[in-house]
């Protein structure tokens, strides 16, 4: 029972540890920070459940524009955008996960990838509310609590999202070890299976999708609140292929894996693109096929892979 | 009436017609074969019972309600539960795993996200006593990938009784297992709790044989005849159709 503890506070303390090591990066850090809350929506929903979705980003986006209206039009307090943002993904989710989740497979993802284009075409055109192309602006967000000021280095900004972040990780924690986490790895087993022993197969996955929805709202108001902008690329493919390889990377369904893919991700993402800038997608595409080909339960799996190794080769040939 | 009661049920595929007319009855505490040569609707006839498929016509009652038009989820909250010709478990989850699901569900504990799911005392204890009916004890928290496929058989049968159905239709329980293990199942099928009503679809005359107390005859999706094992047995048109086509 230590163990996750312990993993847990492992990754605690290497976020503290980053805010200290790199100072001057804290935007970027804070950004790592957003896209573990996505793609841990992610892990919810296609790790969990086995929701085949390239869509996750709409309900990002979602939540992102939710969170930015609400604080330019209503109230400028973080939480209460959160919270905004979290019903907006969650509503999206549920609408239309009502139709998606009667579909799987191939029809499921390229129905996912339908609704963020569409999402993205709305905020496209509702330029007097969204602004269009030209982005949502003037997010103003009030203190965080009434207490913490957001700062113009971001050090506000990254104990926020870390706060969030953490706190998203450990719901998601409590949720996987529950009746309902199981049953959703039932789910992802043999859906034919729980239909046998009397569950709506239908209806326990439109209630993972629509709490998937309401994480990946919560990323995306964040990332309003924080980088006090919202454009169209909230809505884009490329953020949800880049959510899923990130998920992929880590290794699905065990949350760590979540936040492992993305901090290596965004860092070799983040290298890579520094050094050259044309050829970066190269050394993500080997890192990639790395793991699929060599670890393909993720690098969060590394540990287990390496024993498992070490155990058949005493044991080799038996 | 108690159990199950079958009147005139038929299922037709376009023109093709895989039941015809069946009536069958299934009492508390039945131990029921129903048995047929390959394409006979054997199989057809329990997704019927079980609500996969629906019928075209004829009625299906369920202790004098009428379930004709419930899905198969429901039918399961009822108590009628089947096994899989095919195996269909949790792979990736450990035996223990695989038979917490159905507890969970069926005490409608299976939305709950704010407890663990192995946190009940009186659930735990109910899926250790299943594992040790089935003498699953070595093997509790293995995968069931890992497992013999005589030994998923019994999973199996354990998740399916996890259920606390009254109706339990076995569809071909020793299917691919080897003949050196089929005494496992047919141990376990004794072993079930006596008031149960246990319909079987097999091929093994054997177990067959042994666990029933009455035999159906399915033929051509219709019911030859119905009787004891013995006069089944010395019966000649079901020697002729169905145990004589093994010797051509």
């Amino acid at each position: 029972m230590t163990r996750p503890f312990v993993s847990a506070l492992v990754i605690l303390i290497a976020a503290v540890a980053a805010f200290f090591l790199f100072p001057y990066n804290l935007a970027f850090l804070t950004r790592i920070l957003i896209m573990i809350v996505l793609v841990l929506s992610l892990d919810l929903v296609l790790g969990f459940a086995g929701i085949a979705t390239l869509g996750q980003a709409a309900m990002y986006g979602a939540g992102a524009y939710a969170a930015g209206l609400f604080a330019i039009h209503v109230w400028a307090d973080p939480v209460a955008g959160l919270l905004i943002g979290a019903l907006a993904g969650a509503a999206l989710a549920a609408l239309s996960g009502a139709v998606l989740m009667r579909t799987q497979g191939l029809t499921l993802i390229m129905l996912t990838i339908a609704v963020a284009q569409i999402c993205a075409e709305i905020a496209n055109r509702a330029r007097p509310v969204t602004g269009g192309a030209d982005g949502l602006r003037g997010i103003r967000p009030g203190k965080v609590l009434g207490i913490w000021e957001f700062d113009f280095i971001g050090i506000t900004g990254y104990w926020y999202a870390l706060a969030i972040a953490g706190l998203v990780f450990a719901a998601l924690f409590v949720i996987g070890r529950s009746p309902f986490g199981l049953s959703l790895r039932g789910i992802h087993e043999s859906p034919a299976r729980m239909e046998a022993i009397g569950v709506s197969v239908y209806r326990r996955r439109l209630a993972a999708y629509t709490l998937g929805g309401g994480i990946a709202g919560i990323a995306g108001a964040l990332s309003a609140q924080i980088t006090q902008l919202v454009s169209l690329e909230a809505f884009s493919f490329t953020l949800s292929a880049e959510a899923l390889i990130m998920l992929i990377l880590g290794g699905t369904g065990r949350l760590y894996g979540a936040v492992l893919g993305t901090v290596i991700f965004m860092a070799v993402h983040h290298t890579a693109a520094a050094n050259d800038p044309f050829n970066w997608l190269f050394v993500i595409g080997a890192l990639v096929l790395a793991v699929v080909f060599f670890l393909p339960s993720g690098i969060a799996a590394l540990p287990t892979s390496l024993k498992r190794l070490a155990k058949g080769g005493r044991h080799a040939g038996s | 009436m108690q159990g199950l009661e079958v009147r005139g049920l038929s299922k037709h595929f376009g023109g093709l017609v895989v039941s015809e007319n069946i009536d069958f009855d299934l009492k508390p505490g039945a131990r029921k074969a129903l048995i047929g040569p390959n394409g006979a609707g054997k199989s057809t006839f329990a997704n019927l019972v079980t609500g996969i498929l629906t019928p075209s016509g004829g009625t299906i009652r369920f202790d004098g309600e009428d379930i004709a038009g419930l899905d198969e989820a429901q039918r399961v909250k009822r108590g009628i539960a089947k096994t899989f010709q095919i195996t269909t478990l949790f792979p990736r989850l450990t035996v223990r795993e695989n038979l917490r699901l159905p507890v969970l569900e069926r005490e409608g504990l299976g939305r709950r996200m704010f407890a663990r799911a192995d946190s009940n005392r009186a659930i735990e204890d109910e899926i250790a006593a299943l594992i040790d009916q089935f003498d699953l004890g070595p093997l509790a928290d293995r995968p069931v990938l890992d497992l013999a496929y005589g030994q998923q058989r019994l999973v199996e049968m354990a998740l399916s009784l996890a259920l606390k159905p009254r109706v339990l239709i076995l569809d071909e329980p020793a299917a691919g297992v080897p003949s050196s293990e089929t005494h496992l199942i047919i141990e376990a099928i004794e072993r079930l709790p006596r008031e149960l009503a246990v319909l079987v679809i097999e091929h093994d005359m054997d177990l067959v044989f042994r666990v029933a107390t009455s035999i159906v005859v399915l033929v051509q999706g219709r019911i030859l005849t119905e009787g004891t094992p013995q006069e089944i047995a010395t019966n000649a048109r079901v020697r002729e159709l169905y145990l004589g086509g093994a010797h051509g």
